[in-house]
């Protein structure tokens, strides 16, 4: 072999193994069918009891969506748009009949400091407006960089709401820190106020609203529900994405250990376990950036019932885990190649769908 | 003749080492404050898509590397990364389709990873971007 032709080769083997897919094999027995065309990136939508659905677009807008008929909602604070921050997560409180709260999560500079850092709000919604605004809870310190705004909402059984915020590009300083915001996954009341069983609540200046930490990113989190535990899973570093199961004052081990390196392929550490730090229930090698986050528990979709559904932005796609006592057994890929799937919700009528970058919100067709 | 011959050898043999120790195989040009910073940006804002050595991710996000579009679309360039990218664009011969977000950057901050992306991985641009020029540049 010509060296120049030998080169050539082994150029070629390293683009291969360097940029690989994932293994996962691809279900080609799906479909979608476009619900809401037109938008840009669907961080997040929720579903209303009249059908209707609210859908955040990350540059800043919140949209309701009813019968064909898009209607931007004014009022809305100001956000930070900047890098990976922006509008980003919505949800409603379990009893959006009787109190019409709804809540969501955006970047803010609200308080000191250049930059901003990640912000929970409820407001309510009358002639088209957000009105009755309660900043519920603003991270600290602003900071300029880009990264790890984290932004899922997620109520449990007993009505605690739960969010997550990365760690803002920060890993040495904020996710082992219980007296920082950031790398955390925290717990209010509905209100905003801070229950008295929380974890941290004792201890001598901690942030009294975190639930757990050591986590970088969590861009998708969701009440299991059968077994009503939040499961959440996070981006890691090259080939550390992980799924976990979020319990109350668990560390989750960012950045002391992970099964992920960094982007370019040095080490961040030699550790993948540790005690008192917390396994991943599941990981990903390569990463698949997931974000979004949602279990089938209808029967619409026959034996795939109980399966969770993660969007992998990177690969385009929607990843159906199978799930069996507890652990993931198979993967595969639903809607291979549509788009950067960025968030996944179950609607009440108890079909499946998915908010893709510059595509807009899908509903998933099995094919029998 | 044959002591300058020696002599660059020699000169080389140092800088060579010089810049081994430094772990970074660009020209010695980016240790300058100004491609710091931009360095930086990068860091922050671009590298989950276009990696670490600018070599993108084939088929869905375009390199910069030794990228002809960088090169030779300057303005345009500057446009995407201010006020985000939607169109299908051609570089190195493929097509990409991927849409980029605008990043929320400030105009220097847009000329300092111009800078950076035009002077790393092969790649040159002696004639640097500055704020004003950026600030100038309309959707």
């Amino acid at each position: 072999m010509k060296p120049i032709k030998f080169s050539y080769f082994l150029l070629l083997l390293i683009a291969l193994t360097t940029c690989a897919q994932d293994k996962n094999p691809i279900n080609k027995m799906n479909s979608h069918e476009v619900v809401v065309s037109d938008l840009n990136n669907p961080w997040g939508f929720v579903f209303l009891p009249d059908g209707a659905m609210l859908i955040t677009e990350k540059e800043g807008k919140i949209i309701h969506y009813k019968d064909n008929i898009k209607t931007e909602i004014d009022g809305l604070p100001e956000i930070y748009v900047r890098g990976q921050g922006g509008l980003l997560d919505i949800n409603i409180h379990p009893k959006y009949n009787e109190n019409r709260w709804i809540y969501f999560s955006y970047a803010s500079t609200k308080g000191d400091g250049e930059g901003g850092n990640t912000a929970i709000m409820r407001a309510k919604i009358k002639k088209n407006t957000l009105v009755e605004k309660e900043l519920l809870y603003k991270a600290e310190p602003n900071t300029t960089k880009g990264q790890h705004f984290g932004s899922r909402i997620v109520f449990d059984k007993d009505g605690y709401l739960y969010f997550s915020i990365g760690e803002r590009g920060e890993r040495d300083i904020n996710p082992q820190d219980l007296t920082r915001d950031c790398g955390k996954i925290y717990r209010l009341n509905a209100d905003g106020t801070i229950p008295d069983d929380n974890p941290f609540v004792g201890f001598k200046n901690a942030k009294k609203a975190i639930w757990s930490y050591g986590h970088r990113n969590p861009q998708g989190m969701k009440l299991n529900p059968e077994t009503n535990e939040i499961w959440s899973h996070e981006h890691g570093p090259k080939g550390g994405d992980e799924i976990n199961i979020i319990k109350k004052s668990k560390n989750y081990g960012w950045p002391i250990i992970t099964y992920g390196e960094n982007y370019s392929g040095t080490t961040i550490t030699d550790q993948t376990k540790k005690a008192g730090m917390e396994q991943p229930l599941h990981y990903w090698d390569p990463s698949i950036a997931p974000s979004g986050m949602a279990f089938i528990s209808s029967t619409n979709y026959g034996d795939w019932k109980g399966s969770l559904l993660v969007g992998s932005l990177k690969f385009s796609y929607l990843d159906r885990c199978q799930i069996k006592n507890g652990k993931i057994i198979k993967e595969e890929r639903l809607l291979d190649g549509i788009g950067r799937v960025r968030s996944i919700e179950q609607a009440p009528d108890g079909f499946i769908y998915v908010g893709v970058e510059n595509l807009g919100i899908v509903k998933l067709i099995r094919k029998q | 003749m044959k002591n300058l011959n020696y002599f660059s050898f020699l000169f080389l043999l140092i800088f060579a080492c010089n810049s081994s120790n430094k772990k970074i195989t660009q020209n010695f040009d980016i240790e300058s404050q100004d491609f710091l910073k931009g360095k930086e940006i990068y860091t922050d804002f671009c590298m989950q898509c276009h990696m670490d050595n600018g070599e993108g991710i084939p088929k869905i996000f375009p390199p910069l590397a030794k990228s002809d579009y960088l090169k030779n679309n300057r303005i345009k360039s500057i446009k995407a990364i201010k006020y985000g990218l939607a169109e299908e664009i051609t570089v190195n011969g493929e097509i990409y389709k991927t849409v980029m977000a605008s990043q929320g950057l400030t105009d220097q901050e847009i000329a300092d990873v111009m800078n950076y992306i035009t002077n790393s991985w092969g790649n040159e641009n002696t004639s640097l971007i500055t704020e004003e020029e950026v600030s100038k540049i309309e959707r």
